[in-house]
């Protein structure tokens, strides 16, 4: 049986000789990214702005200005109203509402319910939830705390489990696929809630995992040919470890892709960061942490152990050369 | 590496068949009633089994304003109470602190005895001071509650109001709520499958703090109107009365934890909805004496300080048991019942967060996630298979086991399956394959730099569990971190990655291992195609 192989053997792509021009790129887009996240600004939920979500669904597709005019009757503040999906169903988002006791927006709810289901028959609330701004203000610290925390950690065990410019390294890759993310968010406005936490955090986790397994062949790659050019040995590396980048990453994407189709809408927008992840994880996985290890210096052989016996027999034993 | 003795093939075996047979009962409805031993199932989070998330909010300030006030009360009985008894006036309890005055200044040694005695002796039970109690001017006493009496107050506020709250929630009949107490003064509640969560939140709103005190009929209605009362009564909002206010005495005839019972009846003659309520022995005792001796005067009815109605004693009361009316519908005298059956609240609660999702959303949901899940699965063992050949159906049967596997360990841990949980079950499978394909590309690379077939395979396993081990650490991390400081949903997508990851690293790893080897040993292959 002929096998299915999406990266033919021996390729010997030279990475490292565009790394003028990524470094270039990656900068230029990271402070895109950061202007577009600050002056844009994120389009928070529910959960990290304070106030009420409520997820209507219709019998039939509603006008959306007509639900507008019901709703501002209802005097409970400007109302931002989205259609999800097919259009029958509708995202509506008020304000915290004035007094902020929970009578205020209880009897926002039922206000808003009562007066829908009075002008449309048929609708029925899906789902509806409120958070006060002190709550809110708590899940965007604790958010906050979990990124940086997780970045902090990944970067210490890597550290601890290779050089420090592997760590360094790393953290600056990750910080990149975070600022990505931001922006992307900042640009398409999609709503950033509490689940987009936990997409920033697992694509934070699979890029690391995309970088350790490049970082580990390149360790390998440094103990195997200890002569080599430093750009050579990533290089090398980075096309050894090349059909696995690409497997694993069509893999999950093809995971992700039934999620992002079938998965449900209210999933759509944590599916839609994870993808965007995979893609910038893996960018920065050759040319953010790779690229990043030459310039800080990173040799192949350790100071005054040039003439070390290597540790296990078997890499040492029988020096395949490079394939190229 | 290749090397698996038969104990170990039938431990792995067993392993994995014991971990996917607990799946089984989660997964095929209705079986669990059928079997002798109840084996434990996953939950359905709220997101899928449709409910209410509820964040309850204690006011910490509303514990110290109330301690200070029974600080207040409790002083005044124990110096009336001395021999001889102690006179104090120019009480206030304003600012957190309580101060008062002692008429004679050389009773300064007896009333810091007495008040030493009824703040806990100096030391409390952890040896810290709950008040402290300072003497100015000679013969002023100011009480100032320490912070760690202060936290202590509210610890206790706190667990009394957990238990409140779930006996409210029980009564209501919701099939397993969930309550934890979160932090120093929050609740978490989560009660699922209730379609519409008003009538819990109105429940959980009312601190039911029950009181009879007797209308102070001297007052001066204009005074009154600018919120005096005279020494010793209060003024009370009356909702529905002539001026909208009423003057009642300080100290009640009756509390809320005097009652026995409270049940919703209908007012014999008007048919009107009414909670009937039933004293305990020591408060019938009391309503009788009171009753017996005020007999034409009238008396308050107060639900968290603000007057029910103010009925005329028309005869003493002696059976132990009254009613109250005051323009119910059955629906709010079955809520009021309700609470207090259950006690009332030692601190008011407000709803801080709360997310609810109606039944056909979790429904919806549910449908989705299985066939984006049944889907995924089917892309990428189709994609394994035709990229990896044989290696490819021995990662695709751990992959399969592996969603089971996951399953039977969310079960026997009785975790939650929420909707990022399902995301999580999706990207898990995703990821496992990952540990495969290491493995599978070393193999590759080995056998084509020339070694034969079992040392590749034996240096693929090797020299990838290495970087799996490192990778999946990494990932680890960032699960552990979101299981910690997430809430709710996100946590119960820490909860399936991190099994994820666990499992994973068994079924990609071992259990493929020892396929290949079985497959390596019975077939002594020459050449592999991979």
């Amino acid at each position: 049986m002929k096998l299915l192989k999406l990266v033919p053997d021996n390729t010997n792509i030279d990475f490292v000789r565009l790394r003028g021009i990524a470094f270039g790129l990656t900068l230029l887009l990271s402070v895109i990214a950061v202007g577009l996240t600050v002056y844009k600004g994120l389009n928070f939920g529910v959960d990290f702005e304070g106030g009420l979500m409520i997820e209507e669904r219709f019998a039939a597709q509603p006008p959306i200005d007509q639900v507008r005019t019901v709703i501002e009757q209802q005097n409970v503040g400007d109302a931002n109203i989205q259609p999800i999906g097919d259009g029958t169903t509708l995202s509506i988002r008020l304000p915290v509402q004035s007094g902020g006791d929970e009578g205020a927006t209880n009897a926002a709810v039922k206000k808003v319910e009562a007066a829908l289901a009075a002008k449309f028959p048929g609708a029925t609330f899906l789902r509806y939830s409120t958070v006060s701004g002190k709550v809110s203000g708590e899940l965007v610290r604790n958010g906050a705390i979990a990124i940086v925390l997780a970045i902090l950690g990944i970067g210490l065990f890597a550290i601890f489990r290779f050089e420090w410019q592997f760590g360094v390294s790393t953290i600056v890759a990750i910080v990149h696929d975070l600022l990505m993310t931001l922006g992307f968010f900042a640009l398409t406005q999609f709503e950033f809630d509490l689940n987009i936490v936990a997409a920033v955090l697992t694509i934070i986790g699979y890029s690391i995992n995309d970088k350790i397994v490049i970082d580990d062949r390149i360790r390998e790659n440094m103990r195997r040919y200890r002569k080599m050019e430093m750009r050579e040995i990533i290089n090398l590396s980075v096309n050894e470890t090349l059909p696995r980048t690409v497997m694993t990453s069509v893999t999950i994407l093809l995971a992700l892709g039934a999620l992002l189709f079938l998965g449900g809408h209210v999933l759509r927008g944590f599916t839609a960061a994870m993808i965007l992840g995979i893609f910038v994880g893996t960018y920065s996985s050759i040319y953010v942490s790779s690229s990043l290890l030459i310039s800080l210096g990173l040799r192949a052989e350790p100071e005054g152990g040039a003439a070390r016996p290597g540790r296990g027999g078997i890499e040492n034993a029988e020096r395949v050369g490079p394939r190229n | 590496m290749l090397d698996f003795p038969r104990w170990k093939v039938v431990s792995i075996w067993a392993f994995l068949a014991v971990l996917v047979a607990l799946a089984i009962p989660s997964v095929v409805p209705g079986l669990n009633a059928r079997l002798p031993v109840k084996i434990p199932t996953i939950n359905l989070g709220l997101d899928l089994a449709g409910g209410s998330y509820l964040l309850l909010e204690a006011d910490t300030n509303d514990v110290a304003a109330t301690r200070v006030e029974a600080m207040r009360e409790q002083v005044q009985t124990e110096m009336r109470r001395q021999n001889p008894r102690i006179e104090i006036g120019d009480i206030s309890s304003r600012g957190g602190q309580l101060s008062f005055l002692l008429r004679d200044p050389s009773q300064v040694d007896a009333a810091r005895e007495r008040l030493l005695a009824i703040t806990g002796g100096g030391a409390g039970m952890t040896g810290q001071r709950e008040w402290d109690i300072q003497v100015v001017d000679t013969s002023r006493f100011v009480l100032t509650p320490t912070q760690a009496g202060l936290a202590q107050a509210v610890d206790r506020a706190m667990q009394d109001a957990t238990e409140v709250v779930r006996r409210r929630i029980d009564e209501l009949g919701t099939r397993e709520p969930t309550i934890i107490r979160q932090g120093s003064n929050r609740i978490v509640v989560q009660v699922p499958g209730l379609g519409n969560p008003q009538a819990l939140k109105d429940l959980l709103g009312k601190t039911a703090k029950l009181e009879f005190k007797l209308v102070d009929q001297n007052a001066d209605p204009a005074q009154l109107a600018k919120g005096q009362a005279p020494a010793g009564s209060q003024v009370l909002p009356y909702p529905g009365s002539q001026f909208g206010f009423i003057a009642v005495k300080r100290s009640a005839i009756i509390t809320g934890d005097m009652l026995s019972d409270a049940r919703q009846e209908f007012e014999p003659q008007t048919n009107a909805p009414q909670v009937s309520i039933t004293f305990d022995a020591q408060g019938g005792r009391r309503f009788a004496r009171v009753t017996q001796e005020n007999v034409n005067k009238p008396f308050a009815i107060i639900l968290d300080n603000s007057v029910i109605s103010a009925p005329n004693i028309n005869e003493p009361i002696l059976g132990g048991r009254a009613a109250i009316n005051g323009g119910f519908t059955t629906e709010s005298a079955n809520a009021l019942a309700i609470a207090l059956r259950s006690g009332k609240l030692p601190v008011a609660l407000k709803v801080v967060e709360e997310s609810t999702v109606g039944p056909d959303l979790g429904k919806d949901s549910i449908r989705a996630g299985i066939i984006a899940s049944a889907v995924a699965v089917a892309l990428v063992v189709a994609f394994m298979l035709v990229t990896y050949g044989r290696f490819g159906a021995y990662a695709n049967l751990a992959v399969v086991i592996n969603v089971f596997v996951i399953l039977g360990v969310l079960a026997l841990i009785g975790g939650t399956l929420t909707l990022p949980g399902i995301a999580g079950f999706v990207l898990t499978i995703g990821t496992a394959v990952d540990a495969n394909v290491l493995i599978n590309e070393r193999i590759r690379e080995e056998f084509h730099r020339g070694r034969s077939v079992v040392q590749s395979i034996e240096l693929g396993y090797k020299e990838a569990s290495r970087t799996i081990f490192e990778a999946n650490v990494t990932h680890a991390i960032s699960g552990i971190i979101m299981f910690l400081l997430g809430s709710g949903p996100v946590k119960g997508f820490a909860v399936v990655l991190l099994i994820g990851i666990a499992t994973s690293v068994f079924t990609a790893v071992t259990f493929t291992r020892m396929l290949v080897a079985g497959w390596v040993r019975r077939t002594k292959p020459k050449t592999i195609n991979i």
